[in-house]
């Protein structure tokens, strides 16, 4: 009896849970509206199924149940139904084709690519996005996993003339105009990954060795996040990346802004000693050698990669960085690092702190190394590196031998929300969710006593 | 004289006995005690991946509670979770602990064709077991490369567990199908070649049928794994380059080149969708056997559920690709398993209408494993349905790699397979030990899994409409998820705990019913098959005493008018009644 009534109830229940719930489609933002179709659709067939069948359900143990009042009561002896099994058959079978004939119709659409459709690049990595529009001659340049370096993360080939116009975004990062279909060709260079922006409802695997691609109209303007749903290892979570889908002459102005292969391709090399004479201003604080002061609450440069320094002065300097009330030691530098103010005044900078002999900076923070070991090696290595000399790949400094007190001190600020937390500061904001592989200060002493024992 | 098997030799003398305990408890090669031993073995283990998943949702719901669960942990915890519970436990216990015990029961035999090889199978079966266990303990812990393993990833650095964990993850799956291919032909050969006299194919009850189709797609399924368990091991250990194209790591370029990581996905999905089969077909028998014996009525349309078992089994190998829409393969291939994957909602929903059908116009005694087979055929409803969402091609795309896809076989792969296992646990029990259980106790924690587990698995659909993605250690960050989505997150949590702890109550049912329930007699539930028929309960070894039981109708004559009580065993000479006339409500 209870449970033909609760068979009732979970039915009703479950109606009234679909009308109240505020979780459902996110508003659509591409014009793959049919594909909601197809989803209504199912929901409403698959929905008067689930009410039909749990009811009848319901009905048939409670009329049929055995009970003190009526003990003679004798089940019917029904082998089978040839009619109404056949009915059945028949009924389902158009319940099913009604379902899936809309469903192949709007999948011949997804795989059609419109003639007119403008093409851009996704590259994926661990953990990282990068990405790619063609230039003026509207071709993409061939690719290829074996031209990957520090200075050509897209594998672009430099030797065809296709590729030298091509724009090329090294951020997470993208931009779209609004209306106008575009192809998204997914490549991966390690291993699969996955384009995913919910809001336009479609979403494809980036498959290392080959090219994948799906095709979207963005449909209205807006910022969205690009999302990874192909399990891709230990920084799945954190592979993000946004889009921006923009009207046709801000996108145009915002590819202009973008970088060609070429350029990135001669781009100078920072100069040491150009670098030098920057330098004597961070010396009074960092050290001749950048050895660091702690008294200074200056950490140590020198053994830190130049792409690592560049990027980081280039964040104070925009705010990304220092600009927290509490991060005081970070406001401190905001100033100093606006003195650095181009790009290339960044990199010599960078250039001269990568030429300065690296001796390890003292040990100051005690904890157990073997236990830091195993947080280390299951959490931090994927990124830092076994050796947690720190990799361009990952985009993850060195960690060996660098101010210990400094590393305890970033560490809490990316748990307090101190850093990583802005708005452009995208690799901070991978270090805010690693960080919960220490929650506790003991295991983060544990954890940079391990990193000490690399040096 | 030619060689008779001991399954089916009709003089019990030739049967030796086992006389210490060794032999009796041990290395017994009874196959009610090797029944006994692998659900031991996979309820143990299950135990694990239980605790597992209650870790997965503590991070989940209450992210920053538990210091030790950090992301490394957390994708190990998903990994170990999801393949325990499909393999190690419902594989294992579906044919390895019911097979083992009701196949030569059901089909009149003594023992399994091949008793030796049969014990050699569960011992081979716990070494893959402690294999696996022995993950925890390797430098880098168990693998965290997602149950699917898929390559490059579970074999490159970047995922925990790169080394050593997925090195002992594919060696157990390699012993364990070993020892799946030493118990599955010995099932089918014993279903195939030992039945008793009278027993054919068309009278065997649908345990049999689910058991014996699910054995036949093990053995035709695994060996795709095992090539692909044995290709991924030689990437990971030879430098060969199966499925691990050219590749960049920590900015150095590995040595593979040319493997196609899609190649191990056609691999393990045509393994793994038929899988999903070998797990719910032995359901789906069993499930009908409990719903016809407490119903005391036959099973509905006994033709159709046998021949839709059929079905479902040899369409299972025809659909593996709806796993792989949006994974870069060749998207024209959607329209063919979108197709088949719709074709097999026939069957399957015929076998749903025949469940409730059987419910129809029956007599329906509402005890414990009614109850749970009640609430399977509700929740395979509901997880049946939105399969018809996920193998719609179309629909996949926004909502593949989704809490939605986690919701719908949690529903159909877990929940249901679940409710069965226990509604056949509480229906064999009394046959296993001769004790009835506590039934006050049963229906509680009946009431606690159903509800309980349809607080979790419900609102679970709808993060993933939502869009939240499976196999976040957390979702930081993002936009579109409202603060709403955590507290949705929070109670889930709090459900799946109330559900993990309320299986406690079947544990402490068992056991003290073991010791203190009544005695149950032979044949408690008034059943017809042949295993309510034994001379002892629980059965002794060689099951039938001094002859073997001949058959002498199908298995569900239940409440046959003009018999005198509401059910005729199979062994009870006369003739048939006709089975095939049409009856029309209460009109004849």
């Amino acid at each position: 009896m209870a449970i033909a009534v609760v068979l009732v109830l979970l039915v009703v229940g479950s109606i009234i849970f679909h009308l109240v719930s505020p979780w459902w489609f996110t508003d659509i933002a591409s014009h793959w509206a049919n594909i909601d179709f197809t989803v209504n659709l199912t929901f409403w067939v698959t929905g008067f199924v689930f009410i039909a069948v749990n009811l009848f359900l319901a009905y048939s143990v409670y009329r049929y149940r055995q009970s003190k009042d009526t003990p003679d009561n004798k089940a019917v002896y029904e082998p089978e139904n040839a009619r109404l099994e056949t009915g059945l058959t028949i009924l389902t079978a158009l319940g099913v084709a009604a379902m899936l004939a809309p469903g192949l119709f709007v999948w011949a659409q997804f795989v059609t690519v419109p003639e007119d459709a403008t093409e851009f690049e996704a590259f994926g990595s661990q953990w990282q996005w990068a990405f790619r529009y063609p230039g003026d001659d509207g071709v993409m340049g061939t690719a290829d996993i074996s031209h990957i370096s520090e200075t050509n993360p897209w594998g672009i080939n430099p030797a065809d003339p296709a590729g030298q116009d091509d724009l090329v975004v090294k951020a997470p990062y993208m931009a779209l105009p609004v209306d106008q279909p575009v192809k998204a060709l997914l490549r991966s260079r390690d291993v699969l990954h996955n384009y995913t922006v919910p809001q336009f409802r479609a979403k494809m695997d980036m498959v290392p060795g080959m090219v994948s691609y799906m095709w979207i109209e963005p449909t209205r303007t807006g910022v969205f996040d690009v999302l990874c749903e192909q399990y891709c290892g230990l920084g799945h979570h954190i592979m993000r990346a946004q889009i921006e889908v923009m009207e046709p002459a801000d996108y145009e102005q915002w590819l202009d802004q973008q970088m060609t292969f070429a350029e990135t391709q001669s781009l100078p090399e920072g100069s040491v000693s150009a670098g030098r004479q920057a330098y004597a201003t961070c010396a009074s604080c960092h050290g001749q050698n950048g050895e660091g002061n702690q008294a200074m609450n200056a950490p140590k440069l020198a053994g830190l990669q130049d792409w690592y320094i560049a990027r980081q002065l280039r964040y104070y300097s925009e705010g990304v960085r220092g600009a927290n009330p509490d991060d005081s030691a970070g406001q401190m530098m905001a100033p100093m690092a606006a003195m650095v103010n181009s790009e290339e005044a960044r990199l010599n900078v960078a250039a001269y702190i990568e030429s300065l002999p690296d001796e390890p900076a003292p040990a100051t923070v005690e904890g157990d190394a073997e236990r830091g070991m195993r947080i280390y090696s299951a959490n931090c290595a994927a990124c830092h590196g076994a050796e947690a000399q720190g990799s361009w790949s990952t985009d993850a400094p060195a960690l060996a031998g660098m101010s210990d007190w400094y590393l305890a001190r970033q560490l809490n600020n990316y748990r307090d929300g101190i850093r990583g937390g802005e708005d452009g500061d995208h690799y901070g904001y991978q270090m805010t969710s690693m960080v919960k592989a220490m929650r506790t200060e003991a295991q983060q002493n544990d954890v940079i006593a391990y990193i000490n024992t690399l040096r | 004289m030619a060689y008779v098997p001991l399954a089916d030799q009709d003089d019990a003398h030739a049967l030796h006995d086992p006389d210490s305990f060794i032999t009796k408890y041990v290395w017994s090669q009874d196959h009610k005690v090797i029944a006994i031993q692998y659900g031991g073995i996979a309820i143990f283990v299950g135990l694990i991946a239980l605790g597992l998943s209650i870790l997965m949702r503590l991070q989940l719901g209450f992210p920053d509670t538990i210091s030790w669960i950090d992301p490394a942990f957390y994708y190990q915890a998903v990994t170990m979770h999801g393949m325990i519970m499909v393999v190690y436990l419902l594989t294992a216990l579906f044919l390895g602990g019911f097979g083992n015990y009701l196949i030569p029961l059901m089909c009149g035999t003594r023992d399994m064709v091949f008793p030796f090889l049969n014990m050699l199978s569960v011992w081979v079966y716990l070494l893959s077991v402690l294999i696996l266990l022995a993950s925890f303990f390797v430098p880098g812990g168990p693998t965290g490369a997602g149950w699917t393993l898929y390559a490059p990833q579970s074999i490159t650095p970047g995922t925990p567990g790169s080394g050593y964990g997925i090195l002992l993850m594919l060696v157990s799956l390699g012993v364990f199908i070993i020892a799946f291919t030493m118990g599955g032909l010995n099932y089918v050969t014993t279903i195939l070649q030992a039945r008793t006299r009278g027993l054919t194919l068309m009278r065997l009850p649908l345990s049999i049928w689910g058991i014996f189709t699910a054995t036949v797609l093990g053995l035709f399924a695994f060996p795709a794994l095992l090539v692909s368990a044995i290709m991924l091991t030689f990437d990971l250990m030879l430098g060969t380059s199966f499925f691990v194209p050219s590749m960049i790591h920590m900015g150095e370029t590995l040595e593979h080149d040319g493997g196609s990581p899609i190649l191990f996905q056609h691999l393990f999905w045509f393994f793994g969708h038929p899988e999903v089969y070998i797990v719910a077909l032995p359901a789906f028998g069993l499930v009908s056997d409990v719903l016809s014996t407490h119903a005391r009525k036959n099973i509905f349309g006994y033709r159709m559920m046998v021949w839709a078992i059929i079905a479902i089994g040899g369409l299972s190998f025809l659909v593996w690709a709806h796993h792989m829409y949006v994974s870069g393969m060749n998207p024209y291939f959607g329209f063919f398993f979108a197709t088949t994957t719709l074709i097999i909602a026939v069957p399957t929903a015929l076998k749903v209408y025949n469940w409730v059908l059987t419910l129809w116009q029956g007599n329906i005694r509402l005890n414990t494993p009614m109850l749970f087979a009640i609430g399977f055929i509700f929740t395979f409803v509901h997880g049946g349905l939105t399969g018809l969402f996920l193998g719609n091609v179309i629909i996949d795309v926004p909502l593949a790699d989704t809490y939605f896809v986690v919701a719908h076989f949690h529903m159909v792969m877990g929940v249901s397979p679940v409710l069965v296992l226990y509604a056949a646990l509480y229906h064999w029990y009394p046959k296993m030990t001769g004790k009835m259980f506590n039934e006050t106790l049963g229906k509680i924690h009946f009431w606690c899994t159903f509800l309980g587990t349809y607080a979790i698995y419900l609102p679970m659909h709808y993060l993933g409409f939502l869009g939240v993605p499976r196999r976040y250690y957390e979702m930081g960050n993002t936009d579109f998820i409202p603060a709403s989505a955590q507290a949705l997150n929070a109670n889930i949590t709090i459900a799946a705990i109330f559900v993990a702890i309320a299986q406690l109550l079947f544990f402490i049912n068992i056991f003290w019913s073991l010791k203190s329930g009544k005695p149950s007699g032979g044949n408690p539930w008034g059943a017809t098959t042949l295993e309510w028929q034994t001379p002892d309960t629980p059965p002794k070894h060689g099951n039938w005493g001094e002859e073997l039981p001949a058959v002498y109708r199908w298995a569900y004559d239940y409440s046959v008018p003009g018999a005198e009580k509401d059910f005729i065993p199979q062994n009870e000479p006369g003739e048939e009644y006709e089975k095939t006339f049409h009856h029309k409500g209460g009109e004849s």
